[in-house]
């Protein structure tokens, strides 16, 4: 994969897909989206850029090793579940701090909360999964003597 | 503690060595306090819940049975822990043993006084394992090894029919309650199941006491050391099965398969058991088919439906227990002072043993019943017992009379040849051993002399009351030394003259069994067949289901999901009712797409056509997800679906070439079946109406009660959070280990 | 459309099988991602099948318009696809790492639990 065009056009490419995979993530409470999607969509922009760059220039972009950010992602989860376990006496109970229906029943105000807290776990423990395995899977090494193991039976 | 014997490695002091013993004894003495009650028909109780769901009580019931049984299971307990105490003063397992012989102790006294079945089955298992502990005691020793998993293996198999039985018996009487049970007889014996509990009740018993043919893994436990030989396998733990059959025998007793089976089996045993007596040279194993023949008496006379029988089995309990003891512990005593327990090395230790020999003389006298032992009046009562038995007088009649024949002249062997003749045996200077060895057999054979002379001590306070309890209504027996002279009493001496000509012809009828009697009735021979006829099975099976292949452990995976899909579509009883509906064309096309590409990835041998082709049926479901309204499914399905592919990439470039093969017909048969199965088994699922509950609840409350919009998204985050939790962790996990076993460097296995 | 999507689960399912079957690691990991693919398509068809009407509750309303596709199965797909790449990534590991550790991708091969007993000494 050493295409130039390739390389240049990651430059671009791997931006806006983080962006989007930001704005479904919030937008994925009421359209369809969410943390998986979001999550998904992050570890295809770090698998394009670690196509177009190598391993090490991936690992050095995202800083952290990405099993940590799957860590994060779950330690994440468990806050917002023990935010609600605090606030209402259930573990993983909707919290909303800003937000709530008016009088009219209509729900106004700023939509996050544990709720987010939670998606956002999800979110980065889909994004540390898989490019964590994706890095470890590129720098497995090949043996020098790659046995033919071609099936005839 | 002076010592006689000189024991090599240097005594273990401390009192604790005795604690066991004292506190045995003071039970005994409080089980004591219990017989006045008991003696005008009492008893005592007390119950505590256990599962009451499942209507199973910690209840227990002291009455005239269990009182016996637990002042033998004490007070013989404290004799052989006291004698063990010092028999293993040398020995650094002596804390094991004692402990060992504790738990059984409990577990014996917890069987005999439990009151609820499945208790009583809880403390019948419990004295398996800790026998199966106790005769495996020399566990350097392969013959204490095989001979403790014989006997783990024979009680167990019993104790299972047994746990089947009390199941039954519980399910036909709305109880567990034994004393409830023993009210209740003729709901057992008419129902349709009673032969069933019958059967499984009674194999459970006959194997705990060695009844032919399962009596071959009592003389096999003498594996065990010899007080706990003394304490178990003659006293306590081989009665157990008697003392069920007796606890229940109001309750399916009185029927004439009962009678039959108990008076054939018991029988069958007792004489078995005491020609195989005689054979013996080894006097703990004459002692154990001694045993094994008075279990077999017992049997017998419990199943006489008389009540003089059911008297004479409970005296023959207590006496037995008195002697057998006595005698068991006293062997040990030669075996540890003279050096052996072969009879044809000892001879003539009246005068290095005194003390010894008197209390083997005592007990020996009451094992041949002579008058004014307590044996004589156990005698006595049991041919009473015999003549007066409807059924089968005659053969219950001499089957006892040759095997207490026999009985005297065993005892006689024990009794007599290691102390008469000339003095030999394999220890120079033959000693009596301390006194905490001889002082409880000494107890209990003066016992045996002191109940026999003054019967009223525990005829009317203990005999009698439990053989009202086994026998299930009035007993009207008087026990006393002379009744007279009755047919019993000439029985008695018929018996004796039988036992002399036989204690005198011993050698020669030793030589003509040997020859005369080969193999017969040597059960041992059918359990070794069966245990090799099992392991060979279960080898057989392993080497077929476990062939260590892969691909045959997930074929064998996907037949029997098949099998299970098939049979849930063929056994199901709602049909298949579905109408093809509209279909689309641009649908149809969608769906040909993926199956052609499908096909494409079993068939091809290219690595790059199949990558392209799991792309093609990915993205096909994801355009499938998307026209049946699931986008955030579709968006998922196909953000998956590049994944995998770059993946797949990245690992394919590391990996052989997939190949192609031939087909296999086999397995195609099997793919072919499970895919037809998941067809039919789908539509059928989908011809019952689907039940929308859930849904609709989330559809009603996922904007009101959790502020979203996207019901999916509410159900992962909100209603369903905790399942995303777990699956999320699944993914940290999948990841983890991945990247482990990536990293775990590039070594070669060891082959 | 019912009998069709149901007859194509059928055949990824078979499909699936008959290349786990195979013997060879990576003919295997095809099947498991087909067999997962299979599985679930088994569920959303099962959870009964709507044409445009995806479960969303319009802006200004309180709940979603009569007859909304059914929210649940696709729940329980949207997790299960991921869990199944979540699986199928660890898979596709074990597989590289079993190949460099045995020298083989034939699964028969693979008997490092349980060996052959030497039946010809």
């Amino acid at each position: 994969m050493n295409s130039l065009i390739y390389t240049t056009a990651t430059r671009i490419i791997v931006p806006v897909t983080l962006v989007l995979a930001v704005i479904v993530l919030l937008r994925g409470h009421n359209d369809p989206g969410g943390g998986f999607i979001g999550g998904l969509l992050a570890a295809l922009a770090v698998a394009i850029l670690e196509k177009a760059r190598g391993v090490d220039a991936a690992r050095a972009w995202l800083r952290v090793e990405p099993l940590t950010i799957a860590g994060a992602g779950l330690v994440a989860a468990i806050a917002a579940g023990l935010w609600g376990a605090l606030e209402h006496g259930m573990f993983l109970t909707g919290v909303w701090p800003f937000y709530g229906p008016n009088a009219a029943g209509v729900n106004e105000g700023v939509p996050a909360g544990s709720i987010l807290l939670f998606d956002l776990g999800v979110f980065l423990v889909v994004v540390g999964g898989v490019s964590g395995i994706l890095f470890t899977l590129e720098e497995a090494g090949v043996p020098a003597e790659q046995p033919d193991d071609e099936e005839d039976s | 503690m002076t010592s006689t014997a000189a024991p090599a490695t240097p005594e273990q002091a401390g009192i604790w060595r005795v604690v066991p013993a004292l506190v045995l004894a003071i039970a005994a003495g409080w089980f004591a306090t219990f017989l006045p009650l008991i003696a005008q028909g009492e008893y005592a109780e007390f119950v505590v819940p256990w599962i009451p769901s499942l209507n199973i009580e910690l209840a227990f019931r002291l009455d005239a049975l269990s009182l016996t049984f637990a002042l033998l299971i004490t007070g013989i307990g404290a004799i052989c822990f006291l004698y063990a105490s010092t028999y293993f003063r040398s020995d650094p397992r002596l804390k094991r043993l004692l402990s060992l012989l504790t738990l059984f102790a409990i577990s014996m006294l917890g069987l005999v006084l439990a009151d609820d079945a499945i208790t009583l089955f809880v403390f019948w298992e419990g004295t398996t394992i800790t026998s199966f502990l106790l005769v495996g005691y020399d566990h350097h020793k392969k013959s204490a090894r095989d001979s403790a998993l014989q006997a783990l293996l024979v009680t167990g198999l019993g104790g299972l029919a047994l746990l089947a039985g009390l199941i039954l018996m519980g399910q036909v009487a709305g109880t567990y309650r034994i004393s409830e049970w023993v009210q209740m007889g003729g709901i057992f014996r008419d129902s349709g199941l009673y032969l069933g509990m019958l059967t499984l009740v009674l194999l459970g018993c006959f194997t705990k006491s060695a009844q032919f043919p399962f009596h071959f893994w009592l003389p096999g436990a003498m594996a065990a050391p010899t007080p706990v030989s003394a304490y178990l396998h003659s006293a306590t733990m081989v009665k157990a099965g008697v003392y069920l059959i007796a606890r229940l025998s109001p309750a399916l007793g009185g029927t004439e398969v009962w009678t039959w089976t108990l008076t054939l089996v018991g029988a069958t045993t007792m004489i078995v058991a005491s020609i195989w007596a005689l054979k013996q040279t080894d006097l703990k194993l004459m002692l154990a088919y001694t045993t094994v023949m008075a279990l077999g008496a017992l049997v017998m006379f419990l199943g006489g439906d008389y009540y003089y029988a059911t008297t004479g089995a409970v005296t023959f309990i207590i006496v037995h227990a008195l002697y057998k003891a006595t005698l068991f512990l006293s062997v040990g005593m030669l075996d540890k002072m003279a050096g052996t327990r072969e009879v044809e090395a000892l001879g003539g230790l009246r005068r290095a043993m005194p003390l010894t020999w008197g209390i083997i003389l005592l007990a020996a006298a009451s094992m041949a019943g002579f008058l004014p032992f307590f044996g004589f009046i156990g005698k006595e009562l049991k041919y009473e017992g015999a003549l007066g038995v409807a059924s089968e007088p005659l053969l219950v009649a001499s089957a006892a009379v040759l095997a207490n024949a026999l009985m005297v002249a065993a005892a006689g062997m024990v009794a007599l040849k290691p102390f008469l003749g000339a003095q030999r045996s394999p220890k120079p200077a033959p000693s009596d051993p301390p006194m905490t060895m001889w002082i409880g057999p000494a107890l209990l054979a003066v016992m045996g002399l002191t109940f026999g002379l003054f019967p009223d001590l525990i005829g009317p306070t203990l005999i009698l009351p439990m053989a009202e309890v086994v026998y299930g209504g009035p007993v009207p027996v008087e026990v006393k030394l002379w009744a007279g002279v009755n047919t019993a009493l000439k029985l008695s001496i018929a018996t004796f003259l039988l036992g002399f000509v036989f204690y005198w012809m011993l050698s020669r009828i030793r030589q003509s069994l040997d020859k005369e009697v080969p193999r017969v009735a040597d059960a041992a021979e059918g359990y070794e067949i069966l245990l090799q006829g099992m392991k060979d099975l279960a080898a057989w099976t392993a080497r077929t289901i476990q062939p260590g292949k892969m691909t045959s452990y997930l074929r064998y995976t996907f037949l029997l999901m098949g099998v299970l899909v098939w049979g849930a579509i063929l056994i199901g009883t709602g049909g298949i009712d579905l109408e093809l509906g509209d279909v689309p064309i641009f649908h149809s096309a969608i769906v040909a797409i993926i199956a052609v590409s499908t096909f494409a990835i079993v068939v091809t041998g290219s690595r790059l056509v199949a990558i392209t082709a799991l792309g093609g049926v990915g993205a096909g479901l994801a355009v499938i997800f998307v026209l049946y309204s699931a986008i955030d499914v579709a968006l998922t399905q196909l953000l998956v679906e590049i994944l995998v592919v770059v993946f797949i990439a990245v690992a394919l470039l590391k990996l052989p070439r997939a190949g192609t093969g031939r087909l296999r017909i086999g397995d195609a048969s099997i793919s072919v079946m499970l895919g037809l199965g998941v067809t039919f088994g789908l539509m059928a699922v989908m011809s019952t109406p689907l039940d929308r509950t859930i849904p609709d609840y989330f559809e009603a409350v996922s904007y009101s009660e959790a502020f979203g919009r996207n019901i999916v998204n509410v159900i992962l985050v909100d209603f369903r959070a905790l399942d995303t939790l777990g699956e999320i962790a699944v993914v940290v996990i999948a990841a983890v280990a991945a990247v482990a076993a990536l990293r775990g460097g590039g070594q070669e296995v060891e082959k | 459309m019912e009998p069709i999507l149901a007859g194509l689960t059928g055949l990824l399912v078979a499909a699936g099988v008959y290349l786990m079957l195979s013997g060879n690691l990576v003919r295997y990991l095809f099947g498991l991602v087909m067999l997962s693919n299979a599985a679930n398509l088994l569920i959303f068809v099962a959870g009964g099948l709507t044409r445009s009407a995806p479960p969303l509750i319009e802006a200004g309303q309180k709940v979603p318009a009569e007859g909304v596709a059914n929210a649940l199965p696709q729940a329980l797909i949207l997790t299960a696809i991921v869990i199944g790449f979540g699986l199928f990534c660890f898979a596709l590991a074990l597989a590289y790492r079993a190949f460099y550790a045995m020298g083989t991708a034939k699964m028969d091969d693979m008997r490092l639990a349980e060996p052959l007993e030497d039946t010809a000494k």
